[in-house]
């Protein structure tokens, strides 16, 4: 945690909005894709948070509920309580999102009105019947990248164990998701897992 | 089969219902909404069909910003233009942004407790099985796809290997395999 009071004016809330804005179109399969260049700006070059600020951001907004992108706000909250307070903050919150959000947002609001009233065309239906298969499998590899960080199965396996039989149950089952996660954090608690 | 391909479509009522369904949407997802995503909009709204989400999340996907943000923005701006895709983000940023601005207080005075960090590894495992599980439901969407099952597989199985066991930056295999299969779908759906 810095002690010391960050000097904030226009300029630097200036400088924080253009930062997210500039990564915004560059965050091909989500916010998390621009993290190295974010820990570059906001840690290395301005100072503006600490190392273990930019690291529970992002940790905290994962295990929260609601999309990962939220992880930008609690940089921009956390940027804004260093450079003074809750205002500060609230404002931080504010600069981060609509910068991250709002060039990519717009294009893809014209882009899916666009394809949508262009569903017809052969390019527009080659489009999403070749991506298809390989948006799949992300998901897929995303959960696996996700599992993986469990560390070593033979050590881990209770986290591995509860994984599978998530899969399972979610695959085959109606079960309700929420039942899982409670499940999950219970086990966790405990220590089972 | 999946009951969503028979059963009726049904369609987002107002604004008010898109506000609110995509914040419930939101409150469920513990890392991540996708998993949520499908099992709400297509499993119990029937907005959506597997195939058609599986066809507005490629789109999502391949377009920059959060993906989960972009289908909602995408889904809201169908039934109700620009009024519908901000009820929807609205709903989906609203009430998650102040639940995880408190937790980021709370954690602040808990981060140390080891229940805390156990409860967290716990959520993680099971919010991994959530996507996994939701990805292997989505294949049933290939059945019908132009490239064909064979052709559809392989290309997954290739994503995947790039992806998961290579660790090859994303951009990279969307732009290269989705090259090659948007290519094959082309030529596959001449007239």
């Amino acid at each position: 945690m810095t002690n010391t009071v960050l000097q904030f004016s226009w300029s630097e809330w200036l400088q924080l909005f253009t930062h997210f804005l500039s990564l915004s179109l560059l965050s091909v399969g989500g916010a998390i894709s621009a993290v190295p260049d974010m820990h570059r700006f906001l840690v290395d070059k301005q100072g503006w948070l600490t190392d273990s600020q930019f690291t529970a951001s992002i940790a905290i907004a994962q295990a929260a509920p609601g999309p990962n992108v939220l992880f930008v706000a609690l940089m921009g909250w956390n940027v804004g309580l260093n450079a003074g307070g809750l205002g500060q903050a609230l404002f931080g919150v504010l600069a981060a999102m609509l910068g991250i959000l709002l060039p990519s947002s717009i294009l893809t609001y014209m882009t899916s009105r666009w394809s949508h009233e262009n569903r017809e065309l052969r390019a527009v239906r080659a489009f999403k019947q070749g991506l298809a298969p390989i948006v799949i499998a992300l998901l897929i590899a995303t959960g696996w990248i996700l599992a993986s960080a469990h560390g070593d199965p033979a050590r881990d396996w209770p986290l591995w164990l509860t994984t599978v039989a998530t899969t399972l149950i979610v695959w085959r089952t109606r079960l309700h998701l929420l039942w899982l996660l409670a499940a999950g954090a219970a086990l966790g608690w405990f220590g089972f897992v | 089969m999946s009951h969503s391909d028979i059963e009726p479509r049904q369609q987002p009522k107002s604004l008010t219902d898109l506000f609110v369904s995509f914040s419930v949407l939101a409150l469920q997802g513990f890392g991540g909404v996708l998993a949520i995503a499908q099992r709400e909009l297509v499993e119990r709204k029937r907005w959506l069909t597997n195939d058609e989400f599986v066809e507005e999340w490629s789109v999502a996907q391949i377009m920059p910003g959060p993906n989960v943000i972009n289908l909602c923005i995408t889904i809201g701006g169908r039934y109700f233009g620009l009024r519908g895709a901000l009820a929807s983000l609205a709903g989906l940023l609203t009430v998650p942004m102040l639940i995880v601005l408190l937790v980021a207080l709370l954690y602040a005075q808990y981060a140390s407790h080891p229940g805390v960090a156990g409860a967290l590894r716990g959520l993680g495992a099971v919010a991994a099985g959530l996507i996994v599980a939701t990805g292997l439901k989505l294949t049933a969407a290939l059945r019908k796809n132009v490239l064909g099952v064979g052709t559809g597989i392989a290309f997954g199985v290739l994503c995947f290997a790039a992806v998961a066991l290579l660790h090859w930056p994303l951009a990279y295999v969307l732009l290269g395999l989705g090259l090659i299969a948007c290519t094959l779908a082309y030529r596959k759906l001449a007239p």
